[in-house]
């Protein structure tokens, strides 16, 4: 193992900043990072092995046990269980005789469960191996499991593929792109390399103003200024870099992938426009763990890209010299957050970092570095070639362009929608095929909770921000239990922990909200809640503690009755059962958990 | 006017905190002026013999025994007050949450290093032992309880100010310092 593993480490440069490249490889060799293991990464890449652990045990695809040959990755999230989740996994631990957190006796299967992994149109889907299952049945499962039983190779257990690039011969997936809708600005016909020939015969300065003008703002939600963060990168002395955010982890967001898949030339474009724009020569894409699938593709692309003199050194013969990275997380929402990203893609934790500085004046590897959503890059490719003004006229005044949004749940026909910016939510649902809604998820559960009543506001930065997803949320759901339930087990699970507060508030609120969905509750839990959510709001670092608590005030904001119809209006009431308490303890000693009432 | 009645437990505690209560040090001979004590160890009366206004809990619920104490206490106290960080938190115990229950006792009572005469595996069983509780739950989420003093321990001036405030029913000042920690 000591060899192979610095044979590992040595492929990585004996870096330590590509620690998480290095798991993942240890992790894919044996099925775990175990104690030996950790040794010999610590002292292949002299650091302490503690170093090793910390940043191991942040990511939940990197294991000190090891999982199984075949390792399942449920996904439990809220569009996959209305989707019929939970049969799917009874159905598996059936099958196997092992339950979700366990491996059957003979190593060859374990069973887990893991938040969204962007499959939201095409649920429940899960990922074995690196390997994407999407619409699973209760059949599919029987089937799969008879597979892994045979030893089949995961790859070969994909028998039917998705359309565009997901049936190319280096991907061969059965995920489906399922693009409803194109727009000008990113699903239109594109030919690559337009805009980064148009932006290299241009200043730098007036590539940013091009940008600035155009009125792009980010698109992973946050909708800060495109141009202006070049901007503010550009007069940043020494190395720069550019990285591009592809952990899209908000559940139910699902349209980047679509977009790596079948735009990769255009995000890519988009990076090395930014590059020359702030003057970096390096580029790093940051894509989450569940889309390794898609490896093989984006590096094929990044070679041809490189043949055409798109990247690489000279491009275009223009003197200007910008490569890309493709850098893998291992699973943790928080990562989407730039500065944990950053982080995460230096080999360590994925813990936000304090801000300022901000990344632009301080970001990856301590220089200034832009981090922009893979949507953005897209536009900004687009935006070179076409113009400002072109794009500008596209959408509401405040809010240019358009958006590509992942519109999934109750409706007839889930998948990607390219938009103008300023459409209304209740124009949405018609055209997506949805009747009977009780509330639209805007933006994830980060987001809002809107009732009927909203359906008019539009999706616009100034009214509606999102960066993308949109859970449709039919009558027949348990709002409370379904919805908001599944959102805070999500945080409570992805907090980083360390704010206290947010690594606290998150299991407590989510403690509570149960208390209400099992029926314990009362007024006051209610009230309490409304008022941890305002102190987790203001008393956290990063963009996961203030929003966190949005499932809980945003449906008590719009849904109030659904609360009051389950808590009582009593002074106090535990939602303690001594029965359930002492059964663990009376099974170790043969007691009968009855008497202890 | 009869004095108020004060009675006071140590659940899950260590019993630092009523270590504390001593630490009001000769204060204790007002403290008898003021207030009249039922059930606690610092009378070592073993059970409520009457109603009492005022019960200090030291410690949260490990054990079915301490919830019933809680809930008795509950029932002959007018005001409960959770004192110290492991009734209002759960505190130090509350370690062992999150870890399955057989693995603890495994490890308290087979695997430990203290443990090497028990070869035969035995696991204490005996009907009068209570059963420990699937995690440490602090008071709060067992009974209603009305105040709340912080600390590990809590300081014995905190502790004098808030029970004389109470008896008193003046207006409770807490100087910043005995309440902050850091």
């Amino acid at each position: 193992m000591k060899e192979k593993i610095s044979r590992i480490v040595e492929n990585f440069g004996n870096d330590a900043a590509r620690l998480m490249d290095i798991l993942s490889e240890v992790q894919s060799e044996y099925g775990c990072v175990s104690c030996e293991a950790v040794s010999a990464i610590a002292e292949n890449l002299h650091i302490s092995e503690v170093d090793v652990i910390q940043t191991r045990s942040f990511y939940h695809f990197f294991t000190e046990e090891q999982v199984g040959k075949y390792a399942v990755y449920l996904n439990n999230s809220v569009v996959s269980c209305m989707n019929g989740m939970s049969d799917v996994a009874d159905e598996f631990q059936k099958q196997l005789g092992v339950k979700f957190g366990q491996k059957t006796a003979d190593g060859l299967v374990s069973l887990h469960y893991t938040a969204c992994i962007g499959m939201s149109d095409q649920e429940p889907a899960a990922i074995i191996n690196d390997v994407v299952f999407t619409s699973l049945t209760r059949n599919k499962v029987a089937k799969l499991v008879a597979d892994m039983r045979a030893g089949k190779a995961v790859n070969d257990m994909v028998t039917e593929f998705g359309d565009g690039n997901n049936a190319n011969p280096i991907v061969r997936s059965m995920v489906k792109n399922n693009i409803m809708k194109t727009g000008p600005v990113v699903l239109d016909a594109y030919e690559v390399g337009l805009g980064l020939s148009k932006a290299l015969g241009m200043d730098s300065k007036a590539v940013i103003k091009e940008v600035l003008d155009s009125g792009l703002r980010g698109r992973g939600g946050a909708g800060f200024p495109t141009g202006m963060k070049w901007e503010f990168c550009s007069r940043e002395a020494g190395d720069h870099y550019v990285m591009c955010n592809a952990d899209e982890g908000e559940p139910g967001t699902f349209k980047d992938r679509v977009l790596l898949t079948e735009r990769a030339s255009m995000v890519f474009e988009g990076m090395a426009i930014g590059a020359y724009a702030i003057g970096a020569k390096e580029g790093v894409l940051y894509l989450r763990r569940e889309y390794k699938y898609m490896k093989a593709l984006l590096e094929n692309v990044l070679t041809e890209m490189r043949s055409e003199n798109l990247l690489g050194n000279n491009i275009l013969g223009k003197g200007f010299n910008f490569d890309i990275r493709v850098q893998f997380g291992a699973g943790a929402y928080v990562c989407g957050e730039e500065s944990a990203l950053i982080e995460s893609a230096e080999g360590k934790r994925g813990e936000p970092r304090n801000r300022p500085p901000f990344p632009a004046q301080k970001g990856y590897k301590g220089k200034p570095t832009i981090v922009n959503n893979v949507e953005t890059f897209c536009a900004a490719a687009r935006i070179l070639d076409r113009g400002a003004a072109w794009h500008k006229a596209i959408g509401t005044p405040e809010s240019s362009g358009t958006k590509v949004l992942s519109i999934s749940g109750d409706c007839n026909a889930p998948g990607v929608y390219e938009l103008p910016w300023g459409m209304s939510i209740s124009e949405m649902l018609t055209m997506v095929g949805a009747s009977d809604v009780q509330a639209v998820q805007v933006a994830g559960p980060s987001g809002i909770c809107l009732p009927p009543a909203q359906f008019d506001r539009k999706i616009a930065l100034e009214d509606l921000p999102t960066g993308g997803s949109m859970i449709v949320i039919g009558n027949k759901r348990d709002l409370l239990k379904d919805v908001v339930l599944n959102f805070m087990e999500f945080f409570a699970d992805e907090s980083c922990g360390s704010c206290v507060t947010c690594r606290s508030f998150n299991m407590i609120l989510k403690n509570s909200i149960e208390k209400v969905v099992e029926g314990h509750g009362i007024t006051k839990d209610i009230d309490d809640m409304s008022a941890w959510s305002e102190i987790l709001r203001k008393t956290t670092r990063c963009g996961l503690g203030q929003t966190s608590s949005n499932p809980i005030t945003t449906t008590i904001k719009n849904f109030r009755p659904l609360y009051d119809a389950r808590v009582k209006n009593v002074e106090y009431q535990s939602d303690f059962d001594m029965s359930k308490a002492v059964v663990e303890s009376c099974a170790v000693v043969g007691r009968s958990a009855e008497i202890h009432e | 006017m009869s004095k108020p009645i004060i009675a006071t437990t140590s659940l899950a505690g260590c019993f630092g905190c009523h270590m504390s209560i001593l630490d009001i040090d000769d204060r204790i001979l007002q403290l008898i002026e003021l207030v009249e004590f039922n059930k606690s160890p610092i009378d070592d009366i073993k059970t409520f013999t009457k109603q009492c206004d005022i019960g200090i809990i030291e410690g949260g619920c490990c054990n079915s025994e301490n919830v019933h104490v809680l809930k008795e206490f509950r029932k002959n106290c007018k005001i409960l007050i959770s004192l110290g960080e492991c009734a209002i938190m759960g505190g130090l115990p509350a370690m062992r949450n999150g870890i399955p229950v057989k693995e603890c006792l495994e490890e308290a009572y087979w695997g430990g290093p203290t443990v090497g005469l028990n070869t035969e595996k035995i696991m204490p069983n005996d009907p009068e032992l209570p059963m420990i509780l699937d995690k440490v739950y602090p008071c709060h989420e067992i009974v209603k309880i009305d105040y709340y003093l912080p600390g590990c321990a809590p300081r014995a001036d905190l502790i004098w100010a808030a029970v004389v405030a109470l008896v008193t029913g003046d207006e409770l000042n807490i100087p910043y310092e005995l309440v902050k920690f850091d």
